[in-house]
């Protein structure tokens, strides 16, 4: 069903980590404060991605 | 939380309920350009220089790893425009030597724009530009680059313009303190109706 291997979404890992927890630092000063922002960052940009990718997945398999 | 000025000094500034001192915002600023985490560490913020030192370094490292040490590279001529580059400087120092490698291709090139024959790289190729000329439809050694490294070539290019793009908020983090945190959703509606209640009891 995908076009390339499912291990090339391990690349997402790495980036998704630094991302988050840079933009959770350059909000807060407080380390449980960075964390929380840096969990929900990760979670928004993973859901948003993952939306994406099911959207592109279905209009793949209707066309 | 937005970060509050104290009366104190215009160098200090209060973020979660800790007292900053930012000391020479602009020196602190190039720091963080210069090495990521740099200014951080001169303003006393250990912790989170470790973090972004971290984060963004490995995500440069990897970049540049996944790419074969080819993805950061200051060209700008007809065929290839290396706008990346603009960005991938954003980590700083790291990305300097490729302004090196392009000044010394620059000399090396021919009216024809072709590179001459006695041309060679510093440090074994470290950050040199494709050899001249680069076109699309030519098999040339960006077409070659591509070929051997295949989804990695813009895996890497990817990740170090990442690296480059958050290190510009570190920067900023260095220079004024933390970004405030955007008020979106119900914490919006809620502020909202504190207005409206504000505004009623002053009515």
């Amino acid at each position: 069903m995908l076009p390339i291997s499912p291990s090339y979404l391990l690349y997402y890992l790495p980036l998704i980590i630094a991302i988050s927890l840079v933009f959770g630092a350059t909000r807060h000063e407080n380390t449980k404060l960075i964390l929380q922002h840096a969990l929900q960052t990760g979670r928004w940009i993973t859901g948003f991605m993952g939306t994406l990718f099911i959207i592109i997945c279905i209009l793949d398999w209707l066309l | 939380m937005k970060p509050q000025m104290t009366a104190e000094t215009k160098n200090t500034i209060l973020v979660d309920g800790e007292r900053i001192d930012l000391r020479n915002r602009s020196l602190a600023a190039l720091l963080a350009w210069l090495i990521p985490g740099a200014g951080h560490f001169y303003q006393g913020r250990h912790a989170k220089g470790v973090l972004f030192l971290v984060c963004i370094l490995s995500a440069w490292i990897l970049g540049f790893a996944l790419g074969g040490g080819h993805v950061v590279y200051a060209s700008w001529v007809p065929g290839d425009k290396r706008w990346h580059y603009f960005l991938q400087a954003g980590v700083g120092g790291a990305a300097l030597p490729a302004l090196l490698q392009a000044k010394l291709m620059k000399d090396s090139t021919t009216k024809d724009g072709e590179t001459s024959r006695n041309y060679e790289p510093y440090w074994g190729g470290f950050m040199a530009p494709p050899l001249r000329p680069v076109e699309e439809s030519a098999a040339d050694e960006v077409s070659a680059w591509y070929a051997r490294h295949g989804a990695g070539y813009e895996m890497g290019t990817w990740y170090t313009v990442i690296a480059g793009l958050l290190n510009i908020l570190v920067i900023y983090d260095a220079y004024g303190g933390p970004l405030s945190v955007p008020i979106s959703g119900k914490k919006k509606e809620e502020k909202e109706s504190e207005e409206d209640a504000d505004l009623k009891d002053s009515d």
